[in-house]
């Protein structure tokens, strides 16, 4: 039935609330970041900023490194499949992973269309820079949204652009007049029965994340008082010096994102953060974020 | 079912990690203000806690982290009412297998982690038999523990398939499905019920038989 299946697969987004999700590329960096405290892991082959710097085409993780790291914890694991491909997504559904990331850090395997994901048991989360955006993949059947950010870059000010996006264009839905949503769902090029949705509870449907950016305890908790109900870590925690240490410093940032006194006990006694990239330093045509559509 | 906040009833829901907001929500339908619970501090004044679903390994952490484990303890060992869903339930066991895992030892039950399967195996069922009256009880399993064993002290209250998916031991409740993602208050209510400091039902101490 339609409606279990969305709610099974939002209700396992909603368990993954007040967390952080890391990027991992084989099964001992996954029992480290479970170690940290991780609710879930990510895995892939090579880290955003890995992928930024050696360039080739990105794919889905192998499906042994998959295995190996969902035999060493218990936690959820996640995986990477490139926009619009939907095979890789099937085989990742069939090897059993928990969620399925369609993600622009992949190379896109279509340039016009995202994976139909009602077609899936296995619940989707997709990356988005405004809520036309979010709400397209929603209707495409994604059960969790994360903003975008730029991924691999170690800048958070991305992320903070959608975010903010996201959380400005709700609010201004919730003040509307019903007569005015068709015409804003036709601006945002979003479902029109989603943007009433949106209007009517002044929240997605679905849990709302951060991703794109997010290097220190500061950062992960920035995006939490900005809206973002749990924090996905890439090469912010596996570029640092000392990443079991980062991973717990952002873990514990995280929980505790409105008390400054536990952020600052946090930032302390860390290693050098990943160096980074300014993103107004990144050519335009080296973005992940402007990849899906 | 009562609207009014009763100043009697002091709520909290840890919100360490996990669905916290969803059981919160469920309070407030029930005319009862919920307290997000972070520290050990934040204990003291409450007659009850939920602990909600979410990633019991990662919620272990918290707790020793945030030298949360032992007030805990002593805080439901004083009388204060408990309620674990899914995650909490692993965390509040006296047992937990697959992997073995360090628990609270707070009900006597062992439970069996990620028992269906993966996620691809979560799923919503059904018990029609049930001890909270009424209709069949709406059991939404999401990478969900099976109890494998119960104590003689434990009350089964609900059973999917033979396999107990509620139970209780005093003031103390568990579930391995998540009524917080239903429109059902039941065992919401239950819980206030028992968290209340002159309820008569709180020393509901003696095993019963269920139905199922």
């Amino acid at each position: 039935m339609a409606d279990s299946s969305i709610r099974l697969k939002t209700g396992l987004a909603e368990m993954l609330k007040g967390g952080v999700i890391m990027d991992v590329t084989d099964a001992s960096q996954a029992k480290i970041a479970e170690d940290a405290g991780a609710v879930a892991v990510m895995a892939l082959e090579r880290v955003p900023a890995d992928i930024r710097k050696e360039g080739g085409v990105a794919r889905m993780a192998s499906p042994k490194k998959i295995r190996e790291i969902m035999q060493v914890v218990s936690v959820p694991v996640m995986a990477k499949v490139r926009i619009g491909h939907f095979v890789e997504a099937q085989v990742l559904e069939a090897l059993g992973v928990d969620f399925i990331d369609e993600s622009e850090v992949l190379t896109p395997a279509d340039e016009e269309h995202h994976v139909d994901k009602h077609q899936f048991k296995v619940p989707f989360v997709c990356g988005a820079r405004d809520l036309g955006e979010a709400l397209r993949r929603i209707g495409e059947g994604a059960a969790l949204i994360r903003t975008k950010g730029e991924a691999g870059s170690g800048d958070i000010v991305e992320a903070v652009r959608h975010l903010r996006s996201v959380c400005g264009s709700i609010r201004r839905l919730t003040i509307m007049g019903e007569e005015e949503l068709m015409a804003e769902a036709k601006r945002l090029g979003a479902p029109y029965e989603l943007v009433r949705m949106v209007a009517r509870d002044g929240k997605l449907p679905v849990p709302n994340f951060a991703a794109g950016g997010i290097a220190t305890p500061a950062d992960a908790a920035l995006c939490m008082q900005l809206g973002a109900e749990t924090v996905f870590v890439g090469s912010g925690i596996f570029k640092s010096e000392d990443p079991a240490a980062r991973a717990r410093a952002i873990v514990k940032a995280t929980t505790h994102f409105k008390d400054p006194k536990v952020v600052l006990e946090a930032s302390e006694e860390l290693g050098e953060a990943m160096r980074g990239l300014d993103v107004q330093k990144i050519a335009k045509e080296e973005l992940l974020q402007t990849r899906g559509w | 079912m009562s609207k009014q906040i009763d100043s009697n009833r002091r709520i909290g829901v840890l919100a360490l990690q996990g669905d916290f907001a969803a059981h919160a929500r469920a309070l407030n339908r029930l005319g009862v203000e919920a307290v997000e619970i972070r520290t050990a501090s934040a204990l003291e004044e409450l007659s009850g806690l939920i602990i909600p679903g979410g990633e019991s390994t990662t919620m272990l952490k918290f707790l020793e982290a945030e030298g949360m484990t032992a007030p805990l303890i002593e805080w439901v060992k004083g009388g204060g009412a408990l309620y674990g869903t899914c995650a909490g339930t692993i965390l509040m066991a006296n047992r937990v297998t697959h992997p073995v895992q360090p628990a609270l030892r707070l009900i006597d039950i062992t439970v069996e982690r990620n028992a269906y399967g993966r996620q691809v195996d979560s799923f919503i069922g059904r018990a029609d038999g049930h001890d909270l009256g009424g209709d069949p009880l709406e059991l939404v399993f999401i990478r969900a523990p099976r109890i494998v064993e119960v104590g003689k002290e434990v009350v089964v209250l609900a059973r999917y398939e033979g396999d107990p998916v509620l139970v209780r031991q005093g003031r103390r409740l568990s579930s391995t499905f998540h009524p917080e993602l239903t429109q059902d208050l039941r065992i919401h209510e239950l819980f206030l019920g028992m968290a209340a400091r002159d309820s008569t039902s709180a020393r509901h101490d003696s095993p019963r038989r269920v139905a199922g």
